[in-house]
């Protein structure tokens, strides 16, 4: 199938590329710009490990083709520590041990660091409600949701 | 997996989707929040030869509130911007009540009101939403635009009343009764998974302090969204939320699967409706 030209704004960065209209954004982002923090683990939606944030809002890179993203602005986890330093939802989870394997990590990271920043006084309810869209087969929850709280705090101290 | 290969189109007029979309010589499928059919894609249970992209047409991402009460929700709208409109919830608590059962904020960032309505999961709660509140549904082609009730849209699994080369345009919410109690109460294995049964309620109160008017429409148990004719009846007769809902656990056939069997489904069912019944009825009558 003929390619299609896209441009977008990727952490920051304009970005231009050719691509077939199957691709996936999720191998857009790890294959065709070698930003690799974007996991993969399901790619039908349900894992949430691939959750990157598209103008703004949480969203499936694997339910996405990199055409729909012609326009767009697209954050990765790579884009939440621009200078190798952890941002604050990275840095609560550290400190939390929100994570055992990590790979659930970067999604979790996304989804959460996009709703603080819209609604960075949200409450216990819409955490677990964002929270409920990535699973992690390791940690058991009980320390993410440790660490989504004290991300809170710090978000909502900053605001 | 990966999708089959496909011609893409995001034209960013109407006419031009619809023309694309009257194409007879090959599949052609919209894509709207991509939330369905990409996952059907990615396992090549769908793949379809053209795609038609909504994103660019910007009159389908109109949510309007017009004079008459009537709301209406244009084929672009995302199920989040549904949620975030204080009309919406405001006007029609039991459809934000209910929109917000639908998956995760990562799902509904995406997925649109009449693609859930158009796809038509038998357990997906926007179809029983449109049952229960009356819902009009505006069907448009190349050669014109038709209306139909939300009764006669859902004909069974993953089928509705869209002829080849028609798409939803637009639903139409008349406005609530003011007066009406309603609530909607549904089953999951986890949060944010597709019901295994749900149920909208609508009661409004009579002057003689009884029930003058119910509705009750589930999700999950049958091939369509199922109205309880014979509780909602029972209802307004003076019989109590418990003997309506075992009506309901007599009336629904559900299909068992290896999610929860049907037995259990007929009485969550019953459980629901009981349930969903006395909540409208306390917001019905201010209790
Ligand atoms: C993890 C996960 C959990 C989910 N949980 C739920 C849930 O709990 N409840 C629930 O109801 N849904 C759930 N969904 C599905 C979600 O609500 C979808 O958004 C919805 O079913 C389809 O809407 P869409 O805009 O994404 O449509 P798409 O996926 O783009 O399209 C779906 C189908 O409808 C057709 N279509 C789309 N728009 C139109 C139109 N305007 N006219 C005619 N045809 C059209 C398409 O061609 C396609 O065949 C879930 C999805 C995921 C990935
Ligand atoms: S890989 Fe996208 S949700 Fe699992
Ligand atoms: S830490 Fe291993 S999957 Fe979450």
């Amino acid at each position: 199938m003929a390619e299609v030209d896209i441009r977008l704004t990727l952490n920051g960065e304009e970005r231009s590329a050719s691509v077939e209209p199957r691709l996936l954004l999720s191998d857009f982002i790890r294959h065709h710009m070698r930003l690799t923090g974007t996991h993969v683990g399901c790619e039908h939606g349900v894992c949430g490990a691939c959750t990157v944030i598209v103008d703004g809002e949480p969203q499936r890179s694997c339910l996405m083709f990199a055409v729909q993203a012609d326009g767009a602005s697209v954050e990765t986890i790579e884009g939440v520590a621009p200078n190798g330093e952890l941002g604050p939802v990275q840095q609560a989870f550290h400190e939390a041990h929100g994570m055992q394997c990590g790979f659930c990590t970067p999604g979790f990271v996304m989804s959460l660091t996009a709703l603080l920043r819209n609604s960075p006084d949200a409450d216990d309810d819409e955490l677990l409600d964002s929270l409920s869209g990535n699973l992690c087969r390791c940690t058991g929850y009980v320390n993410i949701i440790e660490a989504a709280r004290l991300a809170r705090e710090r978000m909502n101290g900053a605001a | 997996m990966k999708p089959a290969p496909f011609a893409y189109h995001a034209p960013d007029q109407l006419d031009e989707v619809l023309a694309l979309l009257g194409d007879q010589d090959h599949e052609v499928r919209l894509l709207a929040g991509g939330q369905s059919l990409v996952p059907m894609m990615n396992f090549r249970l769908a793949a379809p030869e053209v795609l038609v992209d909504l994103r660019r047409v910007e009159s389908l991402r109109q949510l309007r509130h017009s004079g008459d009460g009537t709301l209406a929700i244009g084929a672009g709208v995302r199920q989040s911007a549904l949620l975030r409109e204080p009309v919406v919830t405001d006007g029609w608590p039991l459809l934000s009540e209910g929109a917000r059962h639908i998956g995760h904020p990562q799902v509904r960032s995406r997925g649109t009101v009449c693609g859930s309505l158009a796809h038509h999961d038998p357990t997906a709660e926007l179809p029983a939403l449109a049952v229960a509140l009356d819902a009009r549904m505006v069907l448009a082609s190349a050669s014109g635009t038709r209306e139909r009730s939300a009764d006669e849209f859902f004909v069974s699994y993953y089928t509705v009343a869209l002829e080849p080369g028609e798409m939803l345009l637009e639903v139409r919410f008349p406005r609530c009764p003011a007066a009406a109690g309603w609530s909607f109460k549904e089953v999951a294995r986890r949060r944010g998974d597709f019901a295994l049964v749900g149920v909208a309620a609508l009661v409004e109160a009579g002057d003689d302090g009884t029930v003058s008017r119910a509705r009750l429409v589930f999700c999950g148990v049958a091939e369509r969204p199922f109205r309880a004719l014979d509780a909602e009846q029972a209802v307004v007769s003076g019989a109590s939320f418990e003997e309506a809902g075992r009506l309901v656990s007599e009336a629904v056939r559900p299909m068992g699967s290896i999610h929860a069997s049907a037995e259990y489904r007929r009485e969550c069912a019953g459980e629901l409706a009981a349930r969903a019944l006395s909540e409208a009825w306390e917001r019905a009558t201010g209790g």
